[in-house]
C-alpha cells in the first residue's frame, strides 16, 4: 500500500506531531532504523557524547522551557545509561520522554546482544513506560507518553521500541485525544477545601508559606506573589523552588532545610500554620520528622494526591493545579479577612529579628586563598538575575542556592531529589538549547565536573556556548565537610588532587572551549567579566578556592531542625530571641 | 497490625502485575496475598490485595496505587460490605470415611482419594480455613496450597461503575485530555 510507512518513520512523524523541536541522543544498533528518518526531519538532533548527557540535557531543556524534554538511545547500555537521568527527572518531577531501541521482538528474552529489560529496570523511576513490539502502536504510545509526561505532576516516560517494529511497514494514525482510563489528573480544586484553607489562614497568627518546586512546574509564580501579599505571611522557598518567589521581596525568608537560613528554618518550626504549595515534606526540609513544625496545622496543596499525608498529616488537603488553587484561594482569604484579620506584627517582629541577627554569610579564609562563596556570589552579582544558573551537587550547589539571588522562576536548575553529581554540565547544555539568548552559568564542583564534562565537546561542536565555573576545592567537598564534622577529620577518599590533575583549563581547550583559571581574589571579577563577554564558545573557568570552607547553617542529617547550627559547634543564641 | 483488603481494577496490559508488585516492594508495604484474574470486561483485570499495614494509612497505599497509569479504580473491601473467600486444596493422609466427619459444617469436600491420601477442597474465609486446617492436622497434612483472597461488594453496586463515576468516565466526553497531545 502506498500510504504505508516504516515504524521508524511513524516514530519520527509522531515526535513531530507532538511538537518536538530538539532531542538529544546517540544512535546504536537497535535504534538505528529511527535515525534514518531523523536525518530528514526538521527536529534538531544533538549528538551527545554519553547517553547520561542526553538525559540530563533533556531535563535542563524541560526545566527552562516548561516543555517536554526528549532523549533517545539504543538498547542495552545505551538505555541503561539513561537510568540516572530518568531517576533524576522522576524525583524532581521533570517532564521528559526517553525513546530507546530494543532488540527485535523475537529476540526479546533471549539475552540477545545489547539486550536489557529497560522497561522492567525503569518501572520504579518513570511516571510510566512502554515496550512497543507492533509498529501500529507507535503513534499512540508517543502521544500518550507526551501527554503523561507533561500533565498532572510531570515526570519522565520511557518508550522502548523493538527494532523490528521500527523496520516493519505500518499505517500512520496519530490519535487526536487521550483514552487513558487510569490517568486523569485532577486540575480544578474542590471549592470546599479552598474555603477550609481560607478559614485556617484567617485564624493563624504565625503562618508561613512553604513553597516547593510545584509552583514552578505549575507556572504559578504570579499567583503565588498575589496570594502571599494578600496573606502577608513569611515565605520560604525550597531548593527546588528557588526563583518561584523573588529573593528581593520583603516577605521572603530564604531557603529552609538542611542548609537553610535560620529565619526560614525557624519560621517553619515555630509556625502555627504551614501553607504548603507544591512541596513534599522531604527529609532535607523537615529534619527529624517527629520534631518538625510540631505546633503547625498543615494546608497541603499539590496536584499529586499521593503526596498528601505521605510524610505529614494534612489538616486541609487541596488537590489540583496550583495556579487555579492560588487564584481561588486569594479572593477566598480576602473574603475571610473582611470578617477577621489576624495580627501578624509579633510574628514578623520575631522573624525580622532572626533575619537580621542570622543573615547568610561566610568567613574569608585566613590563608589568603579565595573563598568559594565569594566566587559564586560575584558570578550572580555580575551576571544578574536574568541569567540561568545550573548547579551540580554538593557544597557549591548549596552556596549557589544561598548566595545567588533569584528573582524569576526557571532561572535555577539543580538536582534536588536524587542529588545527581554530574548534573550541571549536560543540564546547562540543555538549558542553553532551550534558552539560546540567555546567559547560562553552570556552577560546578571539581568532583561533579569530572563525571560529565565530555558534553562540553557537544557544546563546542553544536554552538551551545555555556559557561562553567568549576569551584575547585580539590576534594569531594560536601563529603569532606561531613568527614570534618562527623568522622574526626579522617578524610577517607575525598582528596581529588584536582589542582594538579587534571589541568581544567587545558582540558577545556582540548574540548574546544575557552579555558580560564582564577587563583586570587583580585582576579575574580575580571575573569567573570571576561567569561561573560565570550558568547561564541563555551567557557570553563577553574576557580581555585579554599578547601576547608563549609556550608552553614546546617541541620545534621536525622536531627531536629531545632538543632540548627550556624557554624561548627555553634547554635543560634535562642535566649536572646523572643520566640 | 490490621489486615485490609483492596480490590483494584487494572488495565489488562503487559507488565501491570510487575508495576504493582514493584510499587509494594519499593514502598515497603507488606502483602499477605494477591489474586489476579479476569473480569466481565476482557480489557480489565481485577486484583484483590490483602495487606498488612504497619504505619502506612490505607489512603496512602491507595493513592500510590492510583498513580500507576494502568490502575483504573480502587476500593477497600470491608468485612461488613463484601463477600470474601479463599480456595484451599489440602492433601491429607487417611481414608475419606475417617476424614469426612471432621469436615462437618465446613464448605469443604473430598475431591480425590488414592494411594492412601485424600485431596480436600474448601472455599471459605481465611479464618474458617485456618480452623479447618487445625482440625485436620491430626491426620497429617502432606501438602497445602491456598489461593489469595477474592472479594465482591454486596448489593447492586459494581467497582467498574463506581470508578466510571469517580473519574468522570461515565460521561464519555473528556474535556482536559483532548488538547494536550501537542507538546
Amino acid at each position: 500500500m502506498s500510504n504505508e510507512i516504516t515504524g521508524a518513520q511513524a516514530l519520527v512523524k509522531s515526535l513531530e506531531r507532538a511538537g518536538v523541536d530538539v532531542m538529544f541522543g546517540i544512535p546504536g544498533g537497535a535504534i538505528l532504523p529511527a535515525y534514518d528518518p531523523i536525518y530528514d526531519s526538521k527536529i534538531r538532533h544533538i549528538l551527545v557524547r554519553h547517553e547520561q548527557g542526553a538525559g540530563h540535557a533533556a531535563t535542563g531543556y524541560a526545566q527552562v522551557t516548561g516543555k517536554v524534554g526528549v532523549c533517545i538511545a539504543t538498547s542495552g547500555p545505551g538505555a541503561t545509561n539513561l537510568v540516572t537521568p530518568l531517576a533524576d527527572a522522576h524525583m524532581d518531577s521533570v517532564p521528559m520522554v526517553a525513546i530507546t531501541g530494543q532488540v527485535p521482538g523475537p529476540a526479546i528474552g533471549t539475552d540477545a546482544f545489547q539486550e536489557a529489560d529497560i522497561r522492567g529496570i525503569t518501572m520504579p523511576i518513570t511516571k510510566h513506560n512502554y515496550l512497543i513490539t507492533d509498529p501500529l502502536d507507535i503513534p499512540k504510545a508517543i502521544a500518550e507518553a507526551f501527554y503523561i509526561a507533561g500533565s498532572g505532576r510531570p515526570g519522565p516516560v520511557l518508550v522502548d521500541i523493538a527494532k523490528d517494529a521500527l523496520q516493519k511497514m505500518t499505517t500512520f494514525t496519530y490519535p487526536k485525544r487521550a483514552e487513558l482510563r487510569g490517568y486523569r489528573p485532577q486540575l480544578e480544586p474542590d471549592s470546599k477545601s479552598i474555603r477550609d484553607a481560607a478559614a485556617l489562614i484567617a485564624e493563624s497568627t504565625k503562618p508561613v508559606f512553604y513553597v516547593g518546586g510545584g509552583v514552578i512546574k505549575a507556572n504559578a509564580a504570579k499567583e503565588l506573589l498575589k496570594l502571599a501579599e494578600v496573606v502577608g505571611a513569611p515565605v520560604v522557598t525550597t531548593l527546588m523552588a528557588r526563583g518561584a518567589f523573588p529573593d528581593s521581596h520583603p516577605q521572603h525568608l530564604g531557603m529552609p532545610g538542611m542548609h537553610g537560613t535560620v529565619a526560614a528554618v525557624t519560621a517553619l518550626q515555630k509556625a502555627d500554620l504551614l501553607i504548603t504549595l507544591g512541596a513534599r515534606f522531604d527529609d532535607r526540609v523537615t529534619g527529624k520528622l517527629s520534631t518538625f513544625a510540631v505546633n503547625a496545622k498543615i494546608i497541603h496543596a499539590d496536584i499529586d494526591p499521593a503526596e498528601i499525608g505521605k510524610n505529614r498529616y494534612a489538616d486541609v488537603p487541596i488537590i489540583g493545579d496550583l495556579a487555579p488553587i492560588m487564584r481561588e484561594l486569594a479572593p477566598a482569604v480576602e473574603q475571610e479577612f473582611k470578617k477577621r484579620k489576624p495580627d501578624l506584627t509579633t510574628w514578623w517582629r520575631q522573624m525580622n529579628s532572626l533575619r537580621s541577627t542570622y543573615p547568610l554569610g561566610y568567613n574569608e579564609p585566613s590563608d589568603g586563598s579565595v573563598s568559594p562563596q565569594y566566587v559564586i556570589e560575584r558570578i550572580g552579582q555580575l551576571t544578574g538575575p536574568d541569567a540561568i544558573y545550573v548547579a551540580g551537587v554538593g557544597q557549591h550547589q548549596m552556596w549557589a542556592s544561598q548566595f545567588i539571588k533569584y528573582e524569576n522562576p526557571r532561572s535555577w536548575l539543580n538536582s534536588g531529589g536524587l542529588g545527581t553529581m554530574g548534573y550541571a554540565v549536560p543540564a546547562a547544555m540543555g538549558a542553553k538549547v532551550g534558552a539560546p539568548d540567555t546567559p547560562i552559568w553552570a556552577i560546578d564542583g571539581d568532583g561533579c565536573f569530572q563525571m560529565t564534562n565530555q558534553e562540553l565537546v557537544t557544546c563546542a561542536l553544536n554552538d551551545i556556548p555555556v559557561k562553567v565555573a568549576i569551584i575547585n576545592n580539590e576534594s569531594l567537598g560536601m563529603v569532606r565537610q561531613w568527614q570534618t564534622l562527623f568522622y574526626k577529620e579522617r578524610y577517607s577518599n575525598t582528596d581529588l588532587h584536582s589542582k594538579r590533575i587534571p589541568d581544567f583549563a587545558k582540558l577545556a581547550e582540548a574540548m574546544g572551549c575557552v579555558g580560564l583559571r582564577c587563583e586570587s581574589k583580585g582576579d575574580v571579577d575580571r575573569i567573570i567579566k571576561e567569561a561573560n563577554s565570550i558568547n561564541d564558545a563555551p567557557v570553563v573557568v577553574d576557580f581555585s578556592v579554599h578547601r576547608d570552607a563549609m556550608v552553614w547553617p546546617m541541620v545534621a542529617a536525622g536531627t531536629s531542625n531545632d538543632d540548627i547550627m550556624i557554624a561548627k559547634e555553634m547554635a543560634p543564641d535562642w535566649d536572646s530571641q523572643e520566640l | 497490625m490490621a489486615q485490609q483488603t483492596l480490590s483494584v481494577l487494572v488495565e489488562n496490559s503487559p507488565g501491570v502485575l510487575a508495576r504493582v508488585a514493584s510499587l509494594f516492594s519499593r514502598r515497603g508495604y507488606n502483602i499477605d496475598s494477591l489474586a489476579v484474574g479476569p473480569t466481565e470486561d476482557p480489557q480489565v483485570s481485577r486484583m484483590t490485595i490483602v495487606l498488612n499495614l504497619d504505619g502506612h494509612a490505607l489512603d496512602q497505599v491507595s493513592a500510590q496505587l492510583y498513580k500507576l497509569v494502568n490502575v483504573i479504580g480502587i476500593q477497600e473491601m470491608t468485612e461488613s460490605m463484601a463477600h470474601q473467600r479463599e480456595l484451599l486444596l489440602l492433601k491429607v493422609t487417611g481414608k475419606s470415611a475417617d476424614i469426612k466427619p471432621s469436615l462437618a459444617g465446613l464448605a469443604a469436600e473430598i475431591v480425590d482419594e488414592r494411594d492412601g491420601v485424600c485431596i480436600i477442597q474448601a472455599v471459605a474465609s481465611a479464618k474458617d480455613l485456618a480452623e479447618m486446617v487445625n482440625r485436620l492436622s491430626k491426620f497429617g497434612i502432606k501438602e497445602l496450597v491456598q489461593s489469595g483472597s477474592i472479594a465482591l461488594e454486596l448489593g447492586a453496586k459494581t467497582l467498574a461503575e463506581q470508578t466510571a463515576i469517580e473519574t468522570g468516565l461515565a460521561t464519555s466526553e473528556s474535556h482536559e485530555q483532548t488538547k494536550d497531545y501537542q507538546n
